[in-house]
């Protein structure tokens, strides 16, 4: 079985893609779409040789060495890798499709394709690493390729600053990343998943006296300490509170890449990395309560947020940051293979509702608002009734596969002690708020009267094939991924984590039951807050103007950042660049250029061009040799 | 039998004329015909040496030095005839080409 294919073929179509992008243009999709369809293919092979309990690392080559040190890069695949390249590849190949109606005709068609198939290639390389160098080599690639493809529309001021703002805030993460990094090196003496693995329980009880070079005295757990940094790079990487503020923001990128990022690539690295480093978090209980935490506050302020927002993409995008929080919080109880589960079906039912606001987005000429749409569901029924299934699987209603994964998640939460029961709690709350908002959706995009711009609203109709098959087959998806039994597949990859919760427990089947009531309520409310009395949510955010605005602007991070980080660094920069770069750096290269120039235009006043003058100067010379010969 | 010194001071009048008809004159030929005195003022040293030193290799020196003085005013000639096309004079002063 070659497994090397499955990364190398979306990197051979970037490559011929950006080295030949300029000839190939409008057919560029017949370079990328075969590459990751074959690359689906080998993934499902894969899938099933795991399956079969084969689980193999394969060395590529050594990329240096240096001392004891010896990078090596490699492929580990075992059934958490095959059910992340599952879900990378299909997500990815279907955006490949979709993509091909989207960017139709647009400049910069074949960079775009170039583009995904590089981040197709970086997340399937990061979820095949088995070290922890190759999986930070890719986790920065994967940074880069988000950078690359939010600023797309590069001459859009707005794009050119969500790229930046994505890539900066991503680095603040990976820097705590790159010190877990040399930790784990340090402590281990070694980068390699198994050997690291194979050692952490007789470090467990090590610690690390982080005053030392000042001579104080702090002694900290190493692995909690690992654990926390390597976290950090997690955080930023999937949104998580308090580095959740770039997701949003990269709406600016084309809806496919939303897609793309949202479901498959780059934000599930994060709760990736947590779930591949089990063997690591599971021995650290404080390190283990941060992420629960963390992944409980960020699910609680992305739902928060996503219940008042306009944008129907930001609404789909504050619904991810929700939605990894409860990934990260089940993967910080240690419900591991719930917490990926929900990860794949997210995938499946994120990249559709993507999928679905691209084709609402083209259908109505790169509208947004979603107070200028309305009554779109008798004139798009197929992105509708997508929609309505995504929608239904994110609320986990019943019988869909949200429902499923987030069920499985809120009984592992609840059989994980006091925090966890406190914490599923707070789930059966923010599953309430999702159902709300994701209906709030449907109902105000989809029904009620038309709002479109009279323009348009003529020619409204749904888009090609290519659109809407990738969306067919994610509706099916969306649902099909709840009977699969995933977790149970997933469960031997996590030896020794909690438990999973049994199913047929009454306190099980009351969780259940809770979960299905809340996102009934939640669809309900909404449908008599936006369809039965229509006045009533301005009314209600008249009422609670406060809470209305603290939602509304989210929660004031942006603001509270830009306060505090974001414009004394601007100030500071500035003041650098008058004060040392402009007076003291280019003061003195320019200073010496002058000293140069002068001393220059001195020797020039030598050269006269006359010839006489020359043939004086060497006659002088000459004779004060022979007077300095004939005299000493 | 004139002795020695009577050649070499004749050498360094003629050398020194040479040299003050290059450095003051600016009629380009004339500057030519004063380098030609220098040579020959050399000419005269090696003549005058040689038969001093009874050592032929001297007046064997002479010889290469006319041949190449021959040369060397075809060449010159030439490249004055050339100046003088392209300025329309041969005064020195006018050929500032070897300024920045």
């Amino acid at each position: 079985m070659t497994y090397e294919f499955i990364p190398l073929l979306p990197f051979a179509a970037f490559l011929i893609l950006g080295l030949f992008g300029h000839w190939i243009k409008d057919r560029a999709h017949l370079v990328a779409v075969p590459a990751v369809i074959v690359s689906f293919i080998l993934s499902v092979l894969t899938f099933m040789d795991v399956a079969g309990g084969r689980h193999t690392s394969i060395p590529l080559y050594t990329w240096a060495t240096s001392g004891d040190l010896r990078i090596e890069l490699g492929l580990y695949v075992d059934r958490l890798t095959a059910v992340m390249l599952l879900l990378v590849t299909i997500v990815s190949g279907l955006v490949h499709v979709y993509t091909i109606g989207y960017m139709q005709g647009e400049r910069g068609y074949a960079r775009f394709f170039a583009y995904i198939a590089l981040f197709t290639f970086s997340m399937l390389m990061l979820v095949m690493a088995d070290n922890f160098l190759q999986l930070f080599i890719f986790w920065e690639a994967v940074g880069l390729c988000s950078y690359l493809l939010i600023g797309h529309w590069y001459e859009r001021p707005s794009a050119c600053s969500a790229a930046t703002k994505a890539f900066i805030v991503n680095r603040i993460g990976d820097f705590g990343f790159l010190l877990g990094l040399l930790l784990v090196y340090l402590t281990f003496g070694s980068l390699e998943y198994q050997q690291v693995f194979a050692q952490a329980p007789d470090i467990a009880k090590e610690t690390f006296n982080l005053l030392r070079l000042i001579g104080g005295q702090w002694e900290v757990s190493t692995l909690t300490l690992i654990c926390l940094l390597l976290f950090m790079g997690a955080v930023g990487k999937s949104a998580q509170v308090p580095l959740h503020v770039w997701l949003p923001d990269a709406m600016e990128g084309p809806t496919p890449i939303s897609a793309l990022i949202h479901a498959a690539t780059m934000v599930t690295a994060g709760v990736f990395l947590v779930a591949r480093l089990a063997p690591l978090y599971s021995l650290s209980p404080a390190a283990m309560d941060v992420v629960a935490i963390t992944g409980a506050a960020t699910m609680v302020f992305g739902a928060t947020i996503a219940l008042t927002q306009f944008d129907i993409k930001r609404i789909v995008a504050w619904s991810t940051v929700s939605q990894l929080g409860y990934m990260m919080m089940a993967c910080g109880l240690g419900a591991y293979a719930a917490g990926i589960y929900h990860l794949l079906t997210h995938g499946a039912f994120k990249a559709l509702l993507f999928l679905c606001c691209g084709s609402v987005i083209i259908a109505l000429h790169h509208e947004q608002d979603m107070r200028r749409m309305g009554g779109l569901k008798d004139k798009l029924p197929v992105t509708y009734w997508t929609f309505v299934i995504g929608s239904l699987a994110l609320a986990g209603f019943p019988l869909t596969a949200g429902f499923f994964s987030k069920d499985e998640i809120l009984v592992s939460a609840w059989s994980a002690g006091s925090l966890g029961k406190l914490l599923a709690s707070l789930g059966l709350a923010t599953a309430l708020l999702t159902a709300f908002y994701s209906f709030r959706l449907v109902f105000v995009a989809f029904w009620g009267d038309s709002r479109v711009d009279p323009h348009h609203a003529g020619h409204v109709h749904e888009p090609s094939w290519t659109m809407t098959v990738p969306l067919l087959i994610l509706a099916v998806l969306s649902i099909s991924t709840g009977y699969l039994g995933i977790s149970t597949f997933l469960a031997p990859a996590f030896p020794g984590a909690a438990s999973e919760g049994h199913h047929d427990s009454p306190i099980a089947i009351g969780i259940m039951t809770a979960a299905t009531l809340m996102g009934l309520i939640g669809i309900a409310a909404a449908y008599v807050l936006y369809v039965k009395s229509p006045g009533l949510p301005d009314r209600l955010a008249h009422q609670w103007q406060q809470l209305y605005l603290l939602s509304f602007n989210k929660w004031y991070v942006d603001e509270a950042y830009d306060r505090t980080l974001v414009r004394p660094t601007v100030r500071l920069a500035d003041r650098l660049w008058s004060g040392v770069d402009v007076a003291v750096i280019d003061g003195a290269v320019n200073g010496v250029a002058r000293a140069i120039a002068w001393g220059g235009s001195l020797m020039r006043l030598v050269q006269s061009g006359q010839t006489q003058h020359y043939a004086l100067g060497m006659t002088a010379g000459a004779v004060l040799i022979l007077t300095f010969y004939l005299l000493w | 039998m004139v002795p020695l010194s009577y050649y070499v001071i004749l050498s360094a009048i003629v050398f020194i004329t040479g040299v003050v008809g290059v450095l003051i004159r600016r009629n380009i030929i004339i500057i030519l015909l004063s380098i030609e005195l220098m040579l020959n003022a050399t000419n005269i040293n090696f003549v005058a040496f040689s038969s001093y030193f009874q050592n032929v290799v001297g007046q064997v020196f002479v010889f290469f030095a006319l041949t190449v003085a021959a040369a060397e005013v075809a060449v010159g000639l030439a490249i004055i005839i050339a100046l003088y096309r392209s300025k329309s004079s041969i005064n020195v002063d006018e050929f500032q080409l070897l300024k920045w």
